[in-house]
């Protein structure tokens, strides 16, 4: 019997030659991140349990990226990333993108692979859901708590369960107006906010192959949104090709073997899919963009770890390009990165930052920004009951802000083609 | 770990996510200082929207207002319990908001893990739809070890599932303790 690309990279990284689902492993884990919302929560129990003058297990495999309340004048989250400073200094950590800094990048999982810590084969795991972003690179990539990571610091291992694998097979071409953001909150809608509970999920076929690497992050990113331990695809030249452009270090391409056990197995023909949404307040109430057409907004928000990456505003923008936004349009990129490519990417001779703004598109600096709310002072942040609709991963009562505010999820275009209207809009109005 | 867990019920539905058990906002809060870990009690379960807070009736708070601590310290939720992010704050706010056990049809992974690896509470998973059972303010009984549940104030008995394979970090106590008694970390480490 053989093995899928999860199964494989933890039977690597427990030192097996096999491993079952349903099996308890102990792993070595080839990265773990943090960040400042975590960071210091981790921190104090390494050092409770470890001591005070403790060393982590290899200053080169941890990685700090700060990102969540970053431009907040919120003294305790000034505090926190103060602790975090003083942690790096103290342990000679290599990799650590401060506040502040030149350095600084922005959201961690887009950070990540940006700065050539997601390999194929590894195993990362950071303490933010959305680690599972990084499976798109072909490595098992998943969240865990400060608990774990303290003793992850400490150790450089972890013990994890050997989940069953679902897949999801895209067959056909992608139609110019879907993005894979439709793709996964059709998936989310079948199955379910819980339907991969405990479980891997893989993502193949040729729709996926044809994505970018950006595009296969969103897919991997919103696993967890499913309940998903991780979302996984194979590493293949997209992959190798970013992945080599940003890292020396050497790794191991795994695929799933041909007789791999599936737990479940689901076929999409993607050009049978329209523009998907998920209405408030759960990222499973699925819905065809056409069936809540015209509900009225408030605003549109585009931004965060799956919604804010250069792929994600090159698309707002081509349908913002020599148009206005009717309702107040919040733009964060991810990272500086992101950042800079708004400013140096053109569309139609125009840089894209220019398009947006423009369009009357309110842009922000590189954070997590309102994706979870956080601090009342944060940029884009729902502080009543408006209606939103976001390019970001959850919808949750309250997760923007308000408890009373709604948010629809939808893909970079619908945002954007809904943002021009006020209402919610298809962007096949758009795209024709 | 205790062998009988006792107390008021508090009664959720299906999905209440990591944002509802603690809000985002409250994260600024570092758990390792002894006095902002005690803003995670007062905020416990602030973010459940009023009408969903303390079925079947709602419009109940799971700690009153100026308090740290609630009056209810087992939790009975639908399926999908803890889903969303990955913040230790969630368990950790229910423990210090005096919360013992949470009794839900299943769990998100991560909340699951913390929970256990954490040693803030135990999350026992039923297996019968107890949130429409059980009403807020029930006194309840679970037997730890032997898996039951008793409503003392309708007298009804209801099973729970096994702990199965996390039952030795319960008995521990958490992931360090689990790790120092199977020889994965040394009895040294502070």
């Amino acid at each position: 019997m053989g093995m899928t690309i999860t199964e494989k990279i933890l039977a690597r990284a427990s030192g097996r030659s096999r491993v079952e689902p349903g099996e308890n492993v102990w792993v070595n884990v080839d990265v773990l991140m943090t960040h400042d919302v975590c960071g210091p929560g981790t921190i104090g129990i390494f050092k409770q349990h470890f001591g005070p003058n403790a060393r982590v297990w290899d200053p080169e495999k941890v990685v700090i990226i700060p990102d969540h309340y970053i431009f907040t004048a919120d003294e305790h989250a000034r505090r926190n990333i103060e602790i975090l400073r003083e942690f790096v200094r103290e342990q000679g950590l290599k990799y650590y993108y401060d506040v502040g800094t030149p350095a600084y990048k922005g959201v961690c999982h887009v950070a990540l692979p940006e700065e050539g810590h997601t390999r194929p084969g590894e195993v990362l795991l950071g303490t933010d859901s959305h680690t599972c972003t990084a499976g798109a690179f072909g490595e098992f990539a998943t969240g865990i708590g400060n608990t774990e990571a303290g003793f992850v610091l400490g150790t450089g291992k972890l013990w994890l369960k050997v989940p069953p694998t679902m897949r999801f097979v895209f067959e056909g071409e992608l139609p110019p107006y879907l993005m894979a953001k439709d793709l996964i909150l059709a998936v989310i809608g079948d199955i379910g906010v819980d339907g991969a509970t405990y479980r891997a999920m893989e993502f193949t076929g040729e729709a996926v192959q044809a994505l970018n690497i950006e595009e296969r992050m969103t897919l991997c990113n919103m696993a967890v949104e499913a309940g998903g331990k991780n979302g996984v695809i194979a590493a293949d030249e997209t992959t190798l090709e970013y992945v080599r452009a940003r890292t020396n270090k050497p790794f191991e391409v795994v695929q799933s073997d041909q007789d791999a056990k599936w737990f479940a197995e689901y076929v999409y023909r993607v050009s049978d899919l329209p523009p998907m949404v998920a209405k408030p307040h759960s990222p499973d109430n699925k819905a065809a963009v056409t069936e809540v057409a015209g509900t009225p907004l408030d605003r549109a928000y585009i931004g965060s770890c799956t919604g804010g990456k250069i792929t994600d505003f090159e698309a707002a923008a081509k349908i913002l390009l020599g148009r206005e936004v009717k309702i107040d349009t919040f733009a964060v990129p991810a990272t500086t990165q992101v950042a800079r490519e708004l400013q140096t990417r053109h569309l139609f001779g125009k840089p894209i930052a220019k398009i947006l703004t423009d369009a009357g598109v309110k842009l922000g600096p590189p954070s997590c920004a309102a994706c979870l709310g956080g601090p009342i002072d944060t940029f884009g942040r729902l502080n009543r009951s408006e209606v939103c609709i976001s390019t970001t991963n959850r919808n949750f009562p309250g997760r923007m802000g308000s408890k009373s505010a709604q948010v629809y999820l939808a893909s970079p275009y619908t945002v954007a083609a809904s943002a021009v209207k006020g209402c919610i809009t298809d962007p096949r109005e758009f795209l024709a | 770990m205790k062998h009988i867990i006792k107390g008021k019920a508090f009664v959720l539905g299906d999905d209440i996510d990591t944002d509802q058990i603690i809000p985002a906002q409250h994260l600024v809060y570092n758990p390792a200082i002894p006095e902002e870990r005690k803003m995670f009690g007062k905020y416990a379960l602030s973010g459940v929207p009023a009408p969903q807070s303390g079925l079947p009736n709602g419009n109940v708070p799971f700690v009153k207002e100026g308090e740290l601590k609630s009056e209810y310290s087992v939790i009975v939720a639908g399926k999908n319990f803890g889903c969303g992010s990955s913040r230790e704050h969630a368990p950790l706010a229910l423990q210090m908001a005096g919360v013992e056990a949470v009794v839900a049809e299943f769990y998100a992974r991560i909340f699951f893990r913390n929970s256990i690896n954490g040693g803030y509470l135990i999350p026992f998973e039923s297996e019968e739809r107890l949130c429409e059972e059980i009403r807020t303010g029930d006194e309840v009984e679970i037997y730890v070890k032997e898996g039951v549940l008793r409503n003392l104030t309708t007298g009804k008995t209801h099973k729970l599932k096994p702990l199965g394979d996390v039952l030795p970090i319960l008995e521990a106590g958490d992931l360090f303790a689990y790790a120092k008694k199977t020889g994965m970390l040394s009895e040294t480490a502070a």
